[in-house]
């Protein structure tokens, strides 16, 4: 379906009034009604907290954020970097196998092998190995979409022609060009696509990552300082923030997709 | 142009395909290459192009060595020589966006290469092919004539003095296939540029070369040629010589 504003504000109208009416239903304190949440997401995002809580010394970042900001501005740089770091290894892989086929015959089998098992299950061995600091969360969550963009860029290399390949170097096309002009325009719509079937569980990954050894991060945020505090309207607070992180990159990654695949509706 | 000397070349597999091959095509002539399949036309085309290298002996074109594809030769494939991601205007630019990106090195880009006037001579070029309405939209979006005549564009636009072409009309329909040989033969009369066609059909041949190769089941060592200096005349299709040359390399090719 279209994206439009009108779509947006129609399904967010559902969805606020289908919490409400749950919120009625169940009646307790652990689903407090929307009116109850909003103003502690924006007091909880917003406003910096004149003094910290005394008993947990307090995660801070340099910025005029509240305390949920600020783990969700830890949050998002982490899936960020983690987006970046699987880009960076595995587009180059995923050309260089769908470009040479006995390469590809010959990993093919581990690739099959290790993309479907859920990378979550190694997070005790990432943690032991790499501590319990942000390279550790970001190794796992790049993990997650490493094989998802190693097999789409991997297809959609196999997929150019040779004739292509052929056509463009009579053109006077070296290695250099071909990158410039096949092989990086080729692979950017893949990645999309890649990172828009997994970003969401990226962030799944990232949020149980964010529960274990750490005082940063909306996982932590969510289960640590409100969830077990039985601060309910704060920890919506948190899923609300979790739940915007993932839409906004969702949105972002869609819009550049359909902005580099135009051509394909055109086939 | 084209000088190929004691050519010898095999496939991985063990085929030998041109075992002591010559042939000379000089500057501006029209030549088409026929045989059956498999007889090693394309591969000749390749080796003409710099894509492929002999085992022994030479490819000349231009008078050099090819090491890879020269910049002042131009090669037409079948299909999928588009970039489907790029709109009509900019697959017919890309050989000049290639040539700014190198610089004029003689290597990528001939040495004397002007950047200059790129789009005009892009918009000189869509005009002339009868694409510019097309121009902005993708390969996808358009006929395979008229991605066809795309592909002659991007290749004139570059001002090329050798053309090659490898069955650059089979997937089009006969009344299309018939206009771009007709536009080719033209621009080929007007830039004087010499041009080599891969065909399988026999008809194509004797319309487009000037002089034909005939090629049999390899390994192909003495070209057998035929001379056919009314190719490309405006009512040569409906002669009755037309028609005892097709007949001719029919018998050639052992089909009658």
């Amino acid at each position: 379906m279209r994206w439009t504003w009108r779509n947006t504000l129609w399904g967010v109208g559902i969805f606020l009034v289908g919490w409400v009416l749950l919120a009625a239903m169940v009646n307790r304190p652990i689903l407090p009604y929307p009116w109850q949440v909003l103003p502690v997401f924006v007091e909880k995002f917003f406003v910096p907290a004149s003094t910290g809580n005394p008993a947990v010394p307090d995660f801070r970042l340099p910025v005029p954020l509240g305390e949920l900001g600020q783990h969700f501005l830890v949050s998002a740089v982490r899936v960020l970097t983690a987006i970046a770091v699987a880009v960076l290894f595995a587009a180059p892989i995923g050309l260089g196998l769908g470009q040479i086929q006995s390469l590809n015959q010959l990993f093919s089998p581990l690739i099959g092998l290790l993309h479907p098992i859920p990378k979550i299950v190694f997070l005790p061995v990432i943690m032991v190995l790499f501590g319990s600091g942000d390279g550790a969360k970001i190794l796992l969550i790049a993990l997650v979409l490493f094989f998802q963009i190693l097999i789409v860029v991997r297809d959609e290399a196999a997929g150019l022609r040779p004739e292509l390949i052929y056509s463009v170097r009579s053109l006077g096309a070296g290695r250099r060009a071909l990158f410039r002009f096949v092989y990086i325009p080729a692979s950017v719509p893949a990645i999309l696509t890649a990172l828009r079937i997994s970003v969401g569980t990226a962030i799944a990954v990232l949020f149980i990552a964010e529960t274990y050894a750490t005082r940063s991060g909306l996982g932590y945020y969510i289960v640590v300082r409100t969830w077990q505090a039985l601060r309910y309207p704060e920890m919506y607070a948190g899923i609300m923030a979790m739940a915007l992180l993932g839409l906004a990159l969702y949105f972002v990654i869609d819009t550049l997709e359909r902005r580099f695949s135009r051509w394909r509706g055109a086939e | 142009m084209i000088q190929v000397t004691d050519l010898v070349f095999r496939y991985p597999t063990g085929v030998t395909i041109f075992d002591g091959f010559n042939w000379h095509v000089g500057h501006g002539e029209s030549w088409a290459i026929i045989g059956p399949s498999g007889c090693g036309k394309s591969t000749l085309l390749y080796l003409i192009a710099g894509l492929r290298f002999p085992v022994s002996g030479t490819v000349r074109v231009g008078g050099q060595v090819l090491t890879r594809p020269r910049p002042e030769t131009g090669l037409i494939l079948q299909d999928y020589g588009l970039l489907p991601w790029a709109t009509i205007r900019h697959n017919v630019e890309l050989g000049l966006r290639i040539r700014r990106f190198y610089g004029p090195d003689g290597k990528h880009a001939p040495r004397d290469y002007d950047p200059r006037n790129a789009e005009a001579r892009t918009q000189h070029w869509l005009e002339r092919l009868s694409i510019a309405d097309q121009a902005d939209k993708y390969p996808g979006q358009v006929s395979g004539g008229q991605r066809q005549r795309a592909a002659i564009a991007r290749t004139l636009v570059l001002e090329p003095d050798l053309l090659l072409m490898d069955e650059p009309f089979s997937s089009l329909d006969a009344l299309t296939r018939e206009d771009l040989q007709n536009l080719v033969m033209r621009l080929q009369q007007e830039t004087g540029i010499a041009t080599v066609i891969v065909t399988h059909n026999i008809d194509e041949a004797v319309f487009m070369g000037r002089n034909i190769l005939v090629l049999t089941m390899p390994p192909n060592s003495a070209p057998t040629v035929v001379a056919n200096p009314e190719a490309g005349t405006l009512h040569y299709r409906n002669s009755a010589l037309f028609l005892s040359r097709t007949n001719q390399i029919r018998r050639m090719l052992g089909l009658v």
